[in-house]
């Protein structure tokens, strides 16, 4: 029973990390492969590490595990600002197709490089 | 039941983590090879957590604690060189 709740939750969590992988080939331009990309970094890592919580009992292992659980919620959001910002900043291109600049009316002219 | 689903679930990570690697080296635009090289790493964090839950070795463990940590700290110093020095 609490090898089958593990294993489910390793599946599901992999399973996000593949789909996030496949879509990071086929999404057009940095911020959609973005969007696509931060995904399994939070919600795929969390499953997969509560299903190895799961299947490895004991107590150093559930801390070290819960510990990564953590950083990981900490830093993944600050990475994919950062990459953002920067990407956003040094005026990559954006797909003609995505043509959804929300910051372009608050931020003016940016300066357009080609990617 | 365990072994047969981590090993679906290696082999899983193993396909994203081979497609990271495809974006790295296709690459678009700096960023882009950025951002692969992130998820590498949080794919190799995962295959970690599912290789300790299989073989029950907690040496897997403090790997994925520096390795999770060393993925922020090259995420960070990259965005900063990209904002300073443009995309190419």
């Amino acid at each position: 029973m609490i090898e089958a709740l593990a294993s489910i939750l390793i599946l599901a969590g992999s399973t996000l990390t593949l789909i996030a992988a496949i879509g990071l080939q086929r999404f057009r331009d940095v911020f959609a492969r973005m969007h696509v990309a931060t995904k399994p970094a939070s919600l795929g890592m969390a499953l997969t590490l509560i299903g190895a919580v799961i299947a490895m009992a004991g107590f150093g292992h559930t801390t070290k595990l819960i510990l990564v659980i953590l950083f990981q919620f900490l830093t993944a959001p600050i990475s994919a600002h950062l990459i953002g910002r920067a990407t956003f900043r040094a005026g990559t291109e954006m797909d003609p197709e995505t043509n959804f600049d929300e910051l372009a009316s608050r931020v003016g002219p940016r300066p357009r490089r080609s990617a | 039941m365990l072994q047969l689903s981590t090993t679906i679930a290696l082999a899983a990570l193993a396909l994203a983590a081979a497609l990271c690697i495809v974006r790295m080296i296709r690459g678009g635009s700096l960023p882009d090879r950025v951002l692969a090289l992130d998820s590498l790493l949080v794919i190799i964090v995962m295959g970690l957590a599912v290789l300790a839950a299989r073989t029950r070795q907690s040496l897997y463990l403090d790997i994925m604690v520096v390795a999770s940590l060393l993925g922020f700290t090259g995420t960070t110093l990259v965005s900063g060189f990209i904002e300073r020095r443009g995309a190419r």
